[in-house]
């Protein structure tokens, strides 16, 4: 039986010719990505390990996003702590406040994650950098600690899903609506530890940002990796990042899958996740009409520039809801300058809304976008768990931007098909 | 042998539930360990006893890949967590901090709180001793025992590390 992506990236990193699922092996790390959470919780491991050094193999970049610029003193000494540590170890990619934004953008905008490459992050969300193709994953700081000392880790071997999606989206149905949708029909907790490869018409029609959207939030699935098979819309995005990109490691034709699950998405409504767990999805009829009092477009998952520039045609010459504020973070700086270019932004504040500096701010309920008690969040990140944004008595609901930018406009959960006055279908 | 009374919880216990996101900036173990559970149950850490439990369903620790989920619990004392089934971030992240987890299916709806119960690592035996009943889940693998009985990574890579 040949191997599927997962299972060559690992078997190729552990110096052997072929894995099973379930076995254990320790395999090389080519790339440990770093912010302003994990460098200070990464300090006393690596101290203990006795580590003085980045390991040779290690591309080590850091990426400051959480706490950003530091709403509090102690966020400040932390973002002291990884400036210093980046300076100790001669870390050459450390992005400094205003040159970079949320990590998992800024690590595949920048050509930091190449096809075929182990990647690891005490991040979750390490699993966007399956849309190029290769394997990435979160872990806690003790692991990405140890990555960065000894160039290598431990890692079973995960047995590998075939997701298959048929059809064609509809208007205004999109990648966070696929991710939604797979959540819904597998829980949190169906596919964990398993690896996701994503494949089908529906996929090969998708932007390589939309492919980053759905590896971001397969996460919530509970999934090790979300790999995309790098296509040439891929190929050549990278080629202009990174000054050598090697060739896509993919799945043999006769790879052994534990499962293939085969979509037709063709009459997918959008999505909305209700309180408190991103599985808990509903076509958007179902909850259309509840209030809100907060919509939030951004986060790794959705705060993308087709997500901007999607935001901006549906709020052009309309405003936001009285009792509605909605916050716009643009996931990166460099999103955040193009959007201003071509004229997004203005467009944003011409509606009312609230744009703030790229970080992970709102989404982790941090800063810049908290939540009161009573009130009701609709937002694009990837998480509604109770409390996430602020108040424990606060709700969220999960949604794409169309969703997001629809609701904040009608001041109440809304189905963006009908925004303008179009049919629901 | 790991033996100790139960605290019970429920499927889906998310990493905010362990260790909300507000508190991420913090690594001091005297202040990681007051907000154990502190999303789900902000009496945890005040009745948890040192050697006490957690039995939870399904995907326990989902979420975030924040160690100091693990970390709280294990500076909490707790003997260990056992689960229908963990998130596997956090699976890592308590090998890694020696803290034992040991996952089987169904667990959760035999098991109540209160109970004493006793777990082997080694050969996965878990007795209800408050019940008269015992299960077996898959024993742990030898490389990931070698790492909870040597106290964590930290000690069992340690001296591993070249320079």
């Amino acid at each position: 039986m040949g191997l599927t992506m997962v299972e060559k990236i690992l078997a190729g990193h552990a110096g052997l010719d072929r894995v099973e699922p379930g076995q254990i092996v320790e395999a090389g790390v080519d790339v440990v990505m770093l912010h302003d959470v994990g460098t200070p919780g990464i300090q006393r491991p690596f101290k203990e390990l006795g580590a003085e050094r980045i390991a040779d193999n290690i591309d080590c970049v850091i990426i400051p996003d959480h706490f950003v610029p530091a709403p509090t003193v102690q966020a400040a000494e932390n973002l002291k702590i990884t400036r210093e540590f980046a300076e100790r170890m001669g870390v050459k990619h450390y992005y400094e406040l205003g040159r970079g934004g949320i990590c998992h953008q800024v690590m595949v905008e920048q050509g930091h994650v190449l096809p075929g490459q182990i990647i690891v992050a005490p991040d979750s969300h390490a699993t966007t950098y399956g849309a190029c193709g290769a394997l990435g994953t979160g872990l806690g700081v003790t692991d990405a600690a140890i990555a960065l000392a000894a160039g290598k880790l431990w890692f079973r071997v995960p047995e590998t899903v075939k997701i298959v999606l048929n059809g064609k989206l509809g208007r205004f149905v999109s990648a966070k609506d696929v991710a939604l949708f797979l959540l819904k029909e597998f829980g949190e907790s169906r596919l964990i530890y398993k690896a996701v490869e994503m494949t089908g018409p529906v996929i090969d029609g998708m932007s390589l940002e939309s492919r980053e959207c759905m590896a971001d939030m397969a996460l919530e699935m509970g999934v090790k990796a979300c790999l995309f098979a790098p296509d040439a819309q891929t190929m050549s995005f990278l080629r202009q990042r990174a000054a050598q990109v090697p060739e896509p490691v993919l799945a043999d034709p006769d790879a052994a899958y534990e499962e293939v699950l085969t979509f037709d998405l063709s009459d997918l409504s959008p999505v909305v996740a209700a309180p408190h767990s991103p599985s808990n999805g509903k076509p958007v009829g179902e909850v259309a009409g509840i209030r809100i009092q907060q919509a939030f477009l951004g986060s790794c998952t959705n705060g993308r520039l087709e997500d901007l520039r999607l935001a901006a045609e549906m709020l052009q010459g309309r405003t936001v809801h009285d009792g509605v504020r909605l916050i716009v973070t643009p996931a990166s700086q460099a999103i955040y300058r193009q959007a201003i270019a071509e004229g997004l932004i203005q467009v944003f504040l011409s509606a009312g809304a609230f744009v703030t500096n790229p970080t992970c701010g709102a989404c982790v309920g941090g800063h810049l976008g908290l939540i009161a008690s009573g009130e009701v969040c609709i937002s694009s990140s990837n998480r509604n768990f109770q409390g996430r944004m602020g108040s424990r008595d606060g709700q969220i609901y999960l949604a794409s931007p169309a969703v997001v930018v629809a609701s904040a406009m009608a001041g109440e959960i809304a189905d963006p098909r009908t925004f303008d006055g179009g049919e629901p279908k | 042998m790991i033996s100790g009374k139960v605290w019970k919880y429920g499927q889906n216990v998310n990493t905010d539930a362990i260790y909300p996101a507000k508190y991420l900036v913090h690594f001091e173990p005297e202040e990681v360990v007051r907000h154990v559970m502190e999303g789900l149950d902000p009496e945890f850490i005040a009745k948890a006893k040192p050697g006490d439990i957690i039995v939870a369903g399904d995907n326990f620790g989902c979420g975030s890949a924040r160690e100091q989920a693990a970390m709280a619990i294990k500076l909490a004392q707790i003997g260990a967590v056992v689960a229908d089934s963990f998130n596997r971030t956090f699976y890592r992240n308590a090998i890694n901090n020696a803290l034992p987890v040991i996952a089987l299916k169904g667990i959760s709806k035999e098991i109540a709180e209160g109970d004493e119960i006793e777990i082997d690592m080694e050969t996965g035996k878990i007795i209800d001793h408050t019940i008269g009943k015992q299960w077996s889940a898959v024993p742990t693998p030898g490389f990931i025992l070698d790492i909870l009985n040597m106290g964590g990574a930290i000690a069992y890579y340690r001296g591993k590390i070249g320079h």
